[in-house]
C-alpha cells in the first residue's frame, strides 16, 4: 500500500488532503483544539500570534466566496500574512501550468498552500510535489473532499450532541456529487457513530456507497425517523451532466427538508447546512430559519476548526 | 554531586503567599492562574483570599515563542477571562518560575484580554535560571536548581498539592 502522504515518517499530520484514513484519536485532537480556538474567537482580540511569519496562500482554482473567507480570516486570526489567488481569472488563463503556478508561490516563500480545484486529486497532486517544509490544505477537490468541512461538521454534532457512539445521522441528498458527504461519511464512521444514513434518489446516490459504512433510504420520512442531526446537502446543479431530476419542485416535494417532514426525527435533532443554500429547493426557510437550524453556528465554527488544522499543521514543520 | 534539596509542604506556601497578597489587594484586584499548576495554585489562593475576588485562568499554548520548534501542546484547554480586565490588578499565578517565558507568554496573552492597570507575579517556587528580566512579588520559597532538575507540582484526586523532583539525566 502506498504511504499516506498526508503523515510523516512519524505518523504526524503534515497536510490535510482528505479525512480518509484519519484515525478518531486523530480526529479528536483537531476538535479539542478547534475547542480552544472557540474562545480566542469570543474576545475582544481575536488574535494569536502562533503563525506569525508564516506567509499563507489561498489557491482557489474554483470559485467560492464562504470557504475562502473563513480560510483567510482563521489564517489572519494566527497572524499570518495571507494572500488570495482566484486562479482562473490570472496564471491558468495565460497557459501556465498548476505545478509552475506552485514553484512561483514557493520560490515567493509561501508556508501554506490552501487549495481548491475542480479535479478530484489537485490538493494530493500539489502537497506531492512540494517541499518538505510546505503544507496543503484541501478545501475541496471535484466530487472526492472537503476535509475541512467534514470536521466542522462533526464539530458542531459535537458541540450540541457530545456522545457520537449514540447518534443516528441522516445526511440527506446529493450524495453522488457531494465532496461534503464523502468527508463527513469517513469523519463520523471513523468517530463511530452507529447509526449513519444516507437519504437521496437513486440518481444521486453513488453505487456501492453502502461500503461506506451507511444505510440507504430513498424515502425521506424513513430515513429521517428518530435521528439527531439531519445534515441537508446542496444540489449540485453545476457538477451535474444530464437529467438525474425531473424538476427543482418535484425533488423539493420529496427531498426538501420541510417542517412536517423535520417531525420524523428526534424533537432535539439539529439541522446542518454546508451552505450556500438553496431555499425552496433542497430546505423551506421555515427550517433554515428555524430553532433547529445550527447552520450559522457551523460557519463560525468552521474559522476555528480551519485555525486548528493550519495550526496542528504548521507546528509539524520540520 | 550537589544533594538534592528538600522540598517544602505545598499548603503553608500558599498560606503564606495569601497573606501576603492579603495586604495588597485593591477593588480591582483579580487572580489568574496559569494552566496547570498554576491554576491549582490559583484556585487554593481563591478559597483563602475570599470569593469577592475574580479568579481567571490562561493557558498559554498560542503564546509559546517555541511553537515552530515545539509545535503545539497536544492538550491546550481554552483560556477562561471571565471579567474586565481592562484597569485591573491582575495577580498572576504560576507553580515554578524558571526562565520567565511562560510568564511573559501570559502577560502577551492577557493584554489581548484588555489593559490591566498593574500585572504582579505570585509564584509558588522560584528556582533562579532566568532568562528574561522577569521577577516575582510573591515567592513561596526560593529552590535554586540546576539546569537538569525540575521541580514539579502534582495534585492527586482529592485535590492535595506536592512537589517533586524530577531529573532530566535520568
Amino acid at each position: 500500500m502506498a504511504p499516506n502522504p498526508q503523515l510523516d515518517d512519524n505518523g504526524k499530520l503534515c497536510h490535510l488532503l482528505t479525512i480518509e484514513g484519519l484515525n478518531a484519536a486523530l480526529i479528536h485532537s483537531i476538535l479539542d483544539t478547534a475547542e480552544s480556538f472557540v474562545g480566542v474567537n469570543e474576545r475582544e482580540v481575536k488574535k494569536v500570534p502562533l503563525l506569525r511569519g508564516k506567509a499563507i496562500f489561498n489557491l482557489f482554482f474554483e470559485p467560492s466566496t464562504r470557504t475562502r473567507t473563513t480560510f483567510e480570516i482563521a489564517a489572519k486570526r494566527l497572524s499570518a500574512d495571507v494572500v488570495n489567488l482566484n486562479i482562473g481569472a490570472s496564471s491558468q488563463s495565460k497557459g501556465e501550468t498548476l505545478l509552475d503556478t506552485v514553484d512561483n508561490l514557493a520560490a515567493m516563500g509561501a508556508d501554506m498552500f490552501i487549495v481548491r480545484h475542480s479535479e478530484s486529486g489537485a490538493a494530493h497532486f500539489i502537497a506531492r510535489h512540494v517541499a518538505p517544509h510546505i503544507r496543503v490544505i484541501n478545501a475541496g477537490d471535484g466530487r472526492h473532499a472537503h476535509p475541512t468541512q467534514g470536521l466542522l461538521d462533526v464539530f458542531t454534532i459535537r458541540r450540541y450532541k457530545k456522545d457520537f457512539s449514540r447518534l443516528a445521522i441522516a445526511i440527506v441528498g446529493d450524495i453522488m456529487h457531494s465532496r461534503v458527504a464523502r468527508s463527513e461519511i469517513h469523519a463520523l464512521t471513523a468517530l463511530g457513530v452507529p447509526d449513519l444514513r444516507v437519504v437521496g434518489p437513486r440518481t444521486l446516490l453513488p453505487q456501492g456507497v453502502e461500503e461506506l459504512g451507511v444505510r440507504v433510504y430513498h424515502d425521506m420520512e424513513q430515513g429521517l425517523k428518530d435521528v439527531d442531526v439531519v445534515m441537508m446537502l446542496r444540489l449540485q446543479n453545476e457538477r451535474m451532466r444530464g437529467p438525474l431530476l425531473p424538476s427543482a419542485g418535484e425533488y423539493f416535494k420529496h427531498y426538501g427538508l420541510t417542517p412536517a417532514k423535520l417531525k420524523r426525527a428526534k424533537p432535539d435533532a439539529i439541522v446542518m447546512h454546508p451552505g450556500p443554500l438553496n431555499r425552496g429547493v433542497e430546505i423551506d426557510s421555515a427550517v433554515a430559519d428555524g430553532p433547529q437550524a445550527v447552520i450559522l453556528p457551523q460557519v463560525t465554527y468552521g474559522i476555528a476548526v480551519r485555525m486548528a488544522v493550519m495550526t496542528l499543521l504548521a507546528g509539524s514543520s520540520t | 554531586m550537589s544533594p538534592s534539596p528538600v522540598l517544602p509542604e505545598v499548603d503553608p506556601l500558599i498560606r503564606k503567599l495569601a497573606e501576603e497578597i492579603a495586604g495588597h489587594l485593591t477593588d480591582r484586584s483579580a487572580l489568574v492562574g496559569i494552566h496547570t499548576g498554576g491554576a491549582w495554585v490559583a484556585q487554593k489562593l481563591y478559597a483563602l483570599l475570599g470569593p469577592e475576588i475574580p479568579l481567571g485562568t490562561l493557558d498559554i499554548a498560542f503564546y509559546r515563542d517555541d511553537f515552530s520548534r515545539m509545535g503545539l501542546h497536544p492538550q491546550v484547554r481554552p483560556s477562561q477571562i471571565d471579567f474586565p480586565v481592562e484597569g485591573a490588578h491582575i495577580i498572576l499565578v504560576d507553580d515554578v518560575l524558571y526562565t520567565g517565558r511562560t510568564v511573559r507568554a501570559a502577560m502577551n496573552e492577557l493584554f489581548d484580554f484588555g489593559r490591566p492597570a498593574a500585572i504582579e507575579l505570585a509564584v509558588l517556587i522560584d528556582r533562579g535560571g532566568r532568562e528574561l528580566p522577569i521577577a516575582a512579588q510573591y515567592v513561596g520559597a526560593v529552590i535554586p536548581l540546576p539546569p537538569h532538575q525540575h521541580i514539579q507540582l502534582n495534585r492527586d484526586p482529592q485535590g492535595r498539592l506536592s512537589l517533586s523532583l524530577l531529573d532530566k539525566r535520568h
